[in-house]
């Protein structure tokens, strides 16, 4: 399962925690098994956040696939000049 | 990537591609575009900070002789909540809408509230005047003070803070915190714990072209648009969506841009042109003037941050925290996210948290500056580091290797990073004569370290091998940093072939696949790697051809040094490009290639600088003396657009540090619009900036790429406040470092 860390305004949409062991071998798998766990959790993450799986910022993913060992953190998004 | 590889092109510098056509003024700006029987567009803007629009009466205006078109807030469509897309969501297209074109409401001054087209210039600038508004003045807020005040004005009496649960009606648009740790329990592990408060002041990008476009709208409404800015399917997205076109119906085709930095990702102009163009039937032209473009564009605002950092005797740092405010503008906005996310981000910290409130304040709604929102933060930071240095009489830039994030560390945003090439670039800085060099009276010496994400996003790229054998790749970037040069030089190095024989276009919205922006320090990442994608694809259709030829399996034929070959045969003649390229239509048909991606894998960057300052004692005038700017570029493929970058940003900081804000009066008007009352450093202020590239490669770039156009002005803020701290012995908490602030405080040092 991928170790999952939300952004702290979310946690308590989510238990109150931020971080969430989470089945799931893609972002989109990631967000299907957040989202019956905690309902609207998708809704509040998808298209709005950015993604950093084991290191690496995806701004905007969805089929990124994740390892069975992933550190996945949704973390803001940032723009550039 | 392989360390060994051997590059032809990459690292070497050939003459820039788009250098004889600006010196010899032939390359065509925003502003140099005309069509016949074109109009010209101009816009009334707000005299107050803030008041309702009782009425607007353009009965004169329209009916004086020349003017064609008058159009307000009525002329444009409903809003609507979708966010605008095409940079990742950051613009909400309802206050883009009305930024443009003020509704109800006028929000700050300079406002756009009404536009005119006319037959000249003048005839538009006379029907502005005949334009009869009622306002009914409303009281203000210009600062983060006034504005989070209890009880104080709102500006949108409807907005809550989001972040918030249960906020009541407040200009804080939005509350965000990050961090990781217990930072009390850090705090109580430090030997030393220095709690500081900073502020700056607004700030132009201070692009030398002002905004510029020229548009022509069909009856059918087929409409083109001739525009400068870092993104031509960013002004085509917003424009379209803000007006209700389908995409497809709106070309834009990219001018040259004289500057952009952040600034030009944004419309101001453009759907106001297109509407008039539209309502005249004839072709709209506008080109805001130097002091709209200070008072209606732009700026990145003021910020108030609040940091703490616990240090061990030892010099590590324990815990860290920070409590950021930003101003964003009328509808808020600002960079305070990214700029919670990159204070702590060069150091490894066991606690950090940050804390960012976004404000709104009765200024221009504000925008994206290089790094946008790292700069202030790391004033912050890197001023209490330099503190720290001094209080455990260590090396400050010791101090900071100590401490400094490497591969595998918990960044504070977050994820663990990635090869970075951090520690690299302090030693590099370290290790250079000019940290070691001596110091006249007078004169100080200041360090600082910055740290910029760097953005991959979405590029397209187009390659068409020409019957000649030339090639022409096809951009939709904008060239802003060299890319023309940078992008040739990478394409050539695939093919094989000579720098010169490659010739880069900057491809219009109907010509080349959906583009992101050139920003983001992601142009030779992220385009690069799709032109080196559509040369593959030119290079196997080439070794097709050949294999064709030669009656064999492609798989036999190799490509090498811009020509194929047989694999285990040295006998046989090789095909050149030029030959395959002129025999193409008797092979198959002309050969191109496309590529389209999400660029994955971008290299975090880091810049440390070196200020040498001299500070009359007498005036309070900082000079800056002497400036070394050190980088991880991962490889720099033009290594002199990358000094450039560093070069730029390094003065563009300089100017934050010492001499640009913006000045406002009681009423919340501008006082300063212009580039002789807001100064920014021109080439006699400064002295020649040294600059030292450092490789660490970024694994994820077939050539190790990391972007390199924004860090540069993460650390002279910094920097430059450090070198007057050891020039003065003040540590100076509040910018910029104009004479009189610099005077004050070596009068009164505790008060600074």
């Amino acid at each position: 399962m991928a170790r999952v860390v939300l952004p702290q305004v979310l946690a308590e949409r989510a238990g109150g925690a931020t971080e969430h062991e989470v089945p799931g071998r893609s972002v989109r798998a990631l967000l299907a098994a957040l989202d019956e766990r905690f309902p609207g959790l998708a809704e509040a993450l998808s298209g709005k956040v950015a993604v950093a799986i084991d290191g690496e910022i995806h701004s905007d993913p969805l089929l990124e696939p994740v390892e069975e060992d992933s550190e996945v953190y949704f973390i803001p998004r940032v723009g550039g000049g | 990537m392989s360390e060994e590889k051997k590059f032809r092109w990459v690292g070497t510098r050939p003459i820039r591609p788009d250098g004889i056509d600006k010196v010899t003024g032939r390359a065509n700006y925003g502003a140099d575009f005309a069509l016949p029987g074109m109009l010209w567009g101009k816009v009334l803007r707000s005299p107050h900070a803030h008041a309702r629009i009782v009425s607007i009466d353009t009965e004169k205006a329209r009916t004086l002789e020349g003017v064609r078109a008058v159009i307000t807030a009525q002329d444009l469509p409903d809003l609507f909540s979708e966010k605008a897309r095409a940079q990742g969501g950051h613009h909400d297209m309802n206050d883009l809408a009305q930024n443009v074109m003020a509704r109800g409401r006028v929000l700050y001054h300079g406002h756009a509230l009404a536009a005119v087209a006319a037959v000249s210039s003048e005839i538009a600038d006379r029907a502005l005047g005949l334009i009869e508004v009622e306002y009914e003045p409303l009281p203000h807020v210009l600062d983060i003070e006034a504005a989070t005040a209890e009880g104080g004005p709102l500006i949108h009496e409807d907005r809550v803070t989001q972040g918030v649960e249960a906020s009541g009606p407040s200009n804080i648009a939005k509350r965000v915190e990050m961090g990781h740790g217990d930072t009390e329990e850090g705090f109580a592990e430090a030997d030393i714990v220095i709690e500081r408060e900073f502020t700056t002041s607004p700030v132009h990008q201070g692009y030398i072209e002002p905004h510029a476009c020229l548009a022509q709208s069909a009856s059918d409404g087929r409409t083109t648009l001739w525009c400068s800015s870092q993104g031509h399917f960013a002004m085509r997205d917003y424009t379209a969506r803000l007006l209700g076109m389908d995409l497809s119906l709106l070309q834009v085709i990219p001018a040259e841009i004289g500057g952009g930095f952040g600034g030009k990702t944004t419309i101001y102009l453009e759907p106001l042109a297109v509407l008039l163009s539209r309502k005249a039937g004839r072709p709209v032209k506008m080109v805001m003037s130097r002091e709209e473009v200070f008072r209606a564009s732009g700026p990145v605002l003021g910020t108030r941050i609040k940091l703490k950092l616990g240090v061990r005797s030892d010099g590590v740092f324990t815990a860290g925290e920070a409590t950021l405010h930003y101003e964003g503008g009328a509808f808020g906005g600002s960079s305070v996210m990214a700029g919670c996310m990159t204070v702590f981000a060069p150091y490894a910290f066991p606690h950090v948290r940050s804390i960012g409130y976004d404000v709104m304040v009765n200024k221009p709604k504000g925008a994206a500056y290089r790094a946008p929102g790292a700069p202030m933060a790391a004033f912050a930071l890197e001023t209490v580091v330099d503190e720290v240095a001094a209080r455990l009489e260590v090396d400050p830039v010791d101090l900071r290797l100590r401490n400094a994030v490497k591969e595998g560390t918990l960044a504070s945003f977050g994820p663990r990073y990635k090869r970075i090439g951090c520690v690299e670039t302090l030693e590099a800085l370290r290790d250079h004569p000019h940290y070691s060099a001596p110091l006249a009276a007078n004169q100080g010496r200041g360090v600082a370290l910055g740290f910029w994400f760097n953005a991959g996003l979405q590029s397209s790229a187009g390659v068409n091998l020409n019957p000649d054998g030339t090639v022409t790749v096809l951009s939709g970037n904008p060239d802003i940093g060299g890319s023309r040069a940078s992008l040739a030089m990478m394409a050539a190095e695939e093919f094989g072939i000579h720098y010169d024989r490659v010739e880069v276009v900057v491809a219009d919205t109907h010509s080349i696949g959906y583009t992101d922006v050139t920003g983001g320090s992601r142009v030779t990442f992220a385009t690069g790697m799709a032109v080196i994608d559509a040369a593959a694809e030119v290079m196997r259709q080439l070794r097709e051809r050949a294999a064709a030829v030669w009656e064999v399996d492609a798989e036999k034929v190799l490509w090498v040094d811009g020509e194929a070959r047989l694999e285990g045969d040295d006998e046989r003649e090789p095909l050149s490009l030029e030959k395959l390229a002129r025999d193409a239509g008797r092979t198959g048909g002309p050969i191109s290639g496309r590529a389209a991606l999400t660029a994955r894998g971008v290299g975090m960057g880091f810049g440390a600088h070196i200020c040498d300052v001299e500070v009359d004692k007498e005036t309070g005038r900082v000079e800056v003396v002497r400036y070394t700017a050190v980088q991880d570029a991962g490889r720099a493929i033009h290594p002199s657009y990358v000094e450039g970058q560093m070069q730029g940003g390094a003065v563009q900081g300089i100017g934050w540090a010492l001499n640009e804000e913006y000045v406002f009066d009681a009423d919340g008007k501008l006082e300063n619009p212009g580039f002789l009352d807001y100064r920014i450093p021109v080439a006699s202020d400064v002295p020649m900036i040294d600059t030292v590239i450092v490789e660490v490669p970024n694994p994820n770039h077939p050539y190790g790429v990391r972007g390199v156009g924004e860090v540069p002005i993460v650390p002279p803020i910094p920097a430059v406040v450090n070198a007057v701290h050891a020039a003065t012995g003040v540590r100076y908490r509040d910018l910029p470092l104009s004479p009189p602030r610099v005077l004050k405080g070596m009068a009164t040092p505790d008060a600074a």
